[in-house]
């Protein structure tokens, strides 16, 4: 063995730092839980956002579901409605909303019956009809309870001036004067994000 | 369907379906205060599922049992912190 680089100095065993090196340390530690508490004070809450494009009767029901669902788990939500997904927070065309009976495989006829005029209005009433069977929430109900948990519902500017609608026309409650830049700010400070 | 626990309130959303029993079971924790314990009555099947994430994913709530009886669910979630 050695006697080269014997420690310091050895004192029962305890080897003995440098004051200044324990200093330096002391610091290093302190500053990183200074960091650490930082990063604890931020807001810890999840986000998420949905980017709502379609406004058919069923394509209305998923992002108001998740998005109230989440605003239950306390999380922070942002639901932006763009083109056809505009239709879900105009008051009027919301409790219009058809469903197609074209091109839907699910459909119990063939697609050259369903396009027969009033073919939509009737699958419309028979999804009503299971909806209210089933004690499923209706849309306005579904955008109340969005509203009361917080949940931020952006209709898109540039949708609702290609549209020709009016401000007056959405919700209580509904954002307007929002456009692609403020909706992927908060994507890009999500934590989920959605396109339905 | 007794339980050992001291049932603060109990919520009724029997007849309710998805997201109905999540959204008023936490508008119904929000009013209580720390230690209560929230009974939930249901008919949805999914609320064994969804009440059981709810209680996993949010702070502040323990989900203290669930039991299944004839199409009827209850779930017990206690209040941990205000």
């Amino acid at each position: 063995m050695s006697t080269d680089n014997p420690p310091t100095s050895v004192d029962d065993g305890e080897v003995e730092f440098d004051a200044t090196e324990v200093q330096a340390l002391r610091e290093r530690v302190e500053e990183l839980e200074e960091s650490v508490a930082d990063i604890d004070d931020g807001d810890d809450r999840k986000k998420m956002t949905i980017v709502a494009t379609q406004g058919s009767f069923d394509m209305a029901y998923p992002p108001l579901i998740l998005a109230s669902t989440a605003a239950a788990f306390g999380w922070e939500v942002v639901v932006f409605h763009t083109f056809w997904g505009l239709d879900i927070l105009h008051e009027e065309k919301s409790k219009d909303l058809k469903l197609s009976a074209v091109g839907n495989p699910n459909m119990p006829v063939p697609n050259a019956v369903a396009a027969l005029p009033g073919m939509d209005t009737m699958a419309t009433k028979m999804m009503q009809k299971k909806i209210d069977d089933n004690g499923t929430a209706t849309i306005e109900e579904l955008i109340d309870l969005s509203h009361e948990s917080g949940v931020d519902l952006q209709a898109c500017q540039m949708t609702i001036e290609l549209m020709d609608y009016d401000e007056d026309d959405f919700y209580d409650g509904v954002t307007t004067g929002v456009g692609a830049a403020t909706a992927l700010q908060h994507m890009s400070e999500s934590d989920i994000q959605l396109l339905i | 369907m007794s339980s050992e626990y001291q049932t603060t309130e109990t919520l009724d959303v029997k007849g309710q379906s998805c997201p109905m029993p999540i959204v008023k079971t936490k508008q119904a924790i929000d009013d209580l205060e720390a230690d209560d314990v929230l009974e939930v009555v249901a008919t949805d099947s999914g609320s064994m599922s969804d009440i059981r994430g709810w209680a996993d994913g949010t702070d502040g709530v323990e989900l203290l049992e669930q039991v299944e009886g004839d199409d009827i669910y209850t779930h017990y979630v206690k209040k941990t912190e205000r």
